[in-house]
């Protein structure tokens, strides 16, 4: 071949393209609203429903939201209110030094690489619009105190990275002064929501919750069908016929759980477990087919709504008279339970401290709300011998942990799970260190994250939990990956597809469920998931 | 001397390099975090990267198996093509990397004679974006399924609850014709 004669062209100039991006400080950029990365917008009948303002027609990608003309001054009094009536907000408005401890450790700024998804810069968002509103210097140095008006560019800004957090707090955990970039965000989003700027995914199954009793809309008759076939599975892998009750008055204690335990997979298996542990036990419990969600998406609207959807649980254990209240595996009702439920309403003194009937433990823990979660009262059955166990059944399992954000950080649940899992499973592999615990990543869908017509958005969340559980599926051969909340075992599921394909998702109890060795049960042959058991497998019949 | 003993003498400077743009496609917060956090956890896309262009480097100087280098141009690319890119910068990368090949050996390869084996190696390199080009669309594919599977379970679960669905295996049992 001849040598090459005159100037090659470079390949950069031969494609003209510039990878990189426009050199302009942050607030001159406008936000773009990229396909994927957002929620559609909320429905009219969704906020009509619970008296939310401005129902109408809109979508996020549209110029046009069709907001009141005194749009502004709205977020202005709204803001004034919370700040007069929130002292955290207000003080995690002035107090940041931007020091930029939490800079890096946001799951959705690591998987997208977009700065404004910093929680130092996300809270900057509203910081801005505080300090030229709220503050002297804002209002006479503008830009220089790091000052800017709230104009549509930036209200729209705010609803596209407010609805970009999943409020976990995991940059909460690495801030030296504390500030909790989550209750900026819910403040944000209840701005948001003063001029009907919502979601679909949440507006929806707040009102259904609200006009249901879950976020689903099932209906009573619907509950109790879904429970019934749970209940035939059952009766297929063990032999045994469960009969549960629901609405029962009378009953000793009543149990909550998330309305996807009832309805998706892989939350059906986990609400196997739940069921097959009761009967075992023998427990005098009931379902209610009113209080028949766990979870709550108004705590992603409004403090307000989440306060109004979640009393119907205290109403149906005061009328039903049952004791305490036993709750399923679910993130954020945890930390509403934790976290919120006292300063709504005090004490539940109309119910009684839990007590375990099987073992006489009393969850002092639980003596103001009333309410145990499920694996804290399975780890206690376990710690007491009281249940007969036998976790080879689940040795075609290598499992791995996620601690979800909400019982982690908020109610320090790190325990519980583990030494449930550890007793029921004879393969379990940690994560890496920073990736659990208190330091856990989020599923990268949570807080009404866990649309579909997000994906993209919510892949790049997913990506340092899917990173870390890569890693034990390379270094340990771990296939399952155990949670104790229903969004993540829904949102984690996709994500495994997307990223770890050999992984699949469940919940504690339906390890349980698989371990739990029952009175009167036949030979097992097959687990939850009605798939044979390695070397179990029925001998097919002769023809 | 071949070419390739340049490339893999160089290997330290031109991996640092094409690192280097690739990561300039990021925001300049975004790079630095990108570049120095070492910790593959804590920086789980910087630490894909560095181990996806050192497979893909590999490639480049021994020739291209597809079933080879395909886990290492995915390691990347899986990334990048749920981001805010184009297709065109979300593989353009592979192409960054001729130039920074030509920066820093051009005058070698010149003086060595080596031109034909240069041309060799961009070869590769195209082979490479083809097969990165599968993988991108793979990935996107994989998007929009995962988008119509959740969709179409929550429908299906819809349907079998209102009775509205027919078991396959009842219409099978029932036909006899082969």
């Amino acid at each position: 071949m001849a040598k090459a004669k005159g100037k090659t062209p470079k390949p950069e100039e031969l494609a003209k393209i510039d990878y990189s991006p426009p050199e302009k400080h942050w607030t001159e950029v406008p936000v773009e609203l990229k396909p994927g990365t957002f929620c559609y917008g909320a429905r009219p009948k969704y906020l009509e429903e619970v008296d939310f303002p401005n129902p109408r027609d809109w979508q996020p990608y549209e110029d046009d939201w069709k907001l009141p003309e005194n749009w502004k001054d709205i977020v202005l009094e709204g803001m004034e209110d919370r700040l007069n009536k929130y002292r955290t907000f207000r003080l995690f408005m002035d107090i940041c030094v931007r020091c930029g401890a939490c800079a890096d450790k946001c799951h959705f700024f690591i998987g997208s690489g977009d700065p404004k998804n910093m929680p130092v810069l996300r809270a900057e968002l509203m910081r801005s619009v505080y300090r030229k509103y709220f503050t002297k210097a804002g209002k006479f140095f503008g830009k220089n105190a790091g000052a800017r008006d709230l104009t549509m560019d930036v209200f729209k800004e705010w609803w596209y990275y407010f609805y970009q957090c999943t409020e976990c707090r995991r940059c909460s955990v690495f801030c030296p002064y504390g500030i909790d970039t989550a209750e900026i965000t819910i403040i944000g989003r209840e701005l948001t929501n003063l001029l009907g700027c919502n979601t679909d995914w949440i507006a929806g199954p707040v009102a259904n919750c609200y006009q249901k009793g879950n976020h689903l809309g099932l209906e009573p008759h619907t509950i109790q069908s879904n429970i019934e076939m749970m209940c035939d599975d059952i009766e297929e892998i063990t032999s045994i016929r469960i009969e549960p009750t629901f609405n029962r008055k009378g009953a000793e204690i009543l149990f909550v759980t998330p309305s996807g335990d009832l309805f998706g997979v892989p939350g059906v298996y986990t609400c196997m477990g739940y069921l097959m542990l009761f009967h075992e036990l023998g427990l005098d419990y009931t379902w209610s087919t009113y209080a028949s969600e766990g979870g709550n998406f108004g705590f992603f609207t409004s403090n307000e709504m989440a306060k109004r959807l979640y009393y119907k649980i205290y109403a149906e254990a005061k009328r039903l008279g049952v004791k305490w209240i036993l709750g399923g595996e679910c993130g954020h009702m945890w930390r509403l339970v934790h976290q919120y439920l006292d300063t709504w309403w005090g004490p539940a003194d109309f119910l009684e401290v839990p007590k375990s009937p099987i073992t006489g433990t009393v969850f002092e823990n639980a003596k103001s709300t009333k309410m145990v979660h499920v694996v804290e009262f399975t780890a206690d059955l376990i710690k007491h011998g009281k249940l007969k166990l036998d976790p080879s059944r689940n040795d075609h399992l290598r499992v791995t942990f996620h601690d979800s954000c909400n019982t982690s950080r908020g109610m320090g649940f790190f325990e519980e799970p583990r030494y449930v899992i550890k007793n029921v499973c004879n393969n379990f592999f940690e994560m890496p260190e920073n990736t659990i615990r208190e330091k856990t990543f989020c599923c990268g869908s949570g807080s009404g994250l866990n649309a579909s017509e997000n994906m993209e958005i919510r892949m790049r969340g997913g990506f340092p939990r899917a990173n870390a559980v890569r890693h034990v599926n390379q270094k340990y051969g771990v296939n399952m990956l155990a949670n104790v909340c229903a969004i993540d075992r829904a949102a984690l599921t996709t994500l495994m597809q997307y990223w770890v394909p050999d992984v699949e998702v469940c919940g504690v109890h339906e390890l349980v469920g698989n371990a739990l060795v029952m009175t009167g049960e036949k030979e097992r042959t097959m687990d939850l998931r009605l798939e044979d058991l390695p070397g179990k497998e029925e001998e097919e019949e002769d023809v | 001397m071949e070419i390739k003993d340049l490339l893999q003498d160089r290997r330290e400077v031109i991996l640092k390099k094409w690192s280097h743009v690739l990561l300039q496609s990021y925001p300049e917060e975004t790079s630095r975090f990108l570049r120095k956090e070492k910790d593959p956890f804590a920086n789980p896309v910087g630490s894909a990267f560095m181990e996806g262009i050192s497979g893909i480097y590999h490639s480049v100087l021994y020739g291209v198996d597809r079933d080879e280098v395909s886990p290492f141009l995915d390691r990347i690319i899986r990334i990048r093509a749920v981001q805010d890119f184009t297709p065109s910068e979300a593989i353009g990368f592979l192409f960054l990397l001729k130039k920074v090949i030509r920066e820093e050996l051009f005058d070698e390869v010149s003086r060595k004679g080596l031109n034909e084996e240069l041309y060799l190696i961009e070869s590769r390199i195209d082979d490479l974006t083809l097969i990165a080009f599968d993988i991108f669309m793979q990935c996107r594919e994989k998007i929009y399924d995962l988008k119509a599977s959740e969709l179409r379970n929550m429908t299906y679960k819809l349907l079998e609850r209102a009775n509205l669905l027919k078991d396959f295996n009842d219409e099978a049992n029932g036909d006899g014709s082969g």
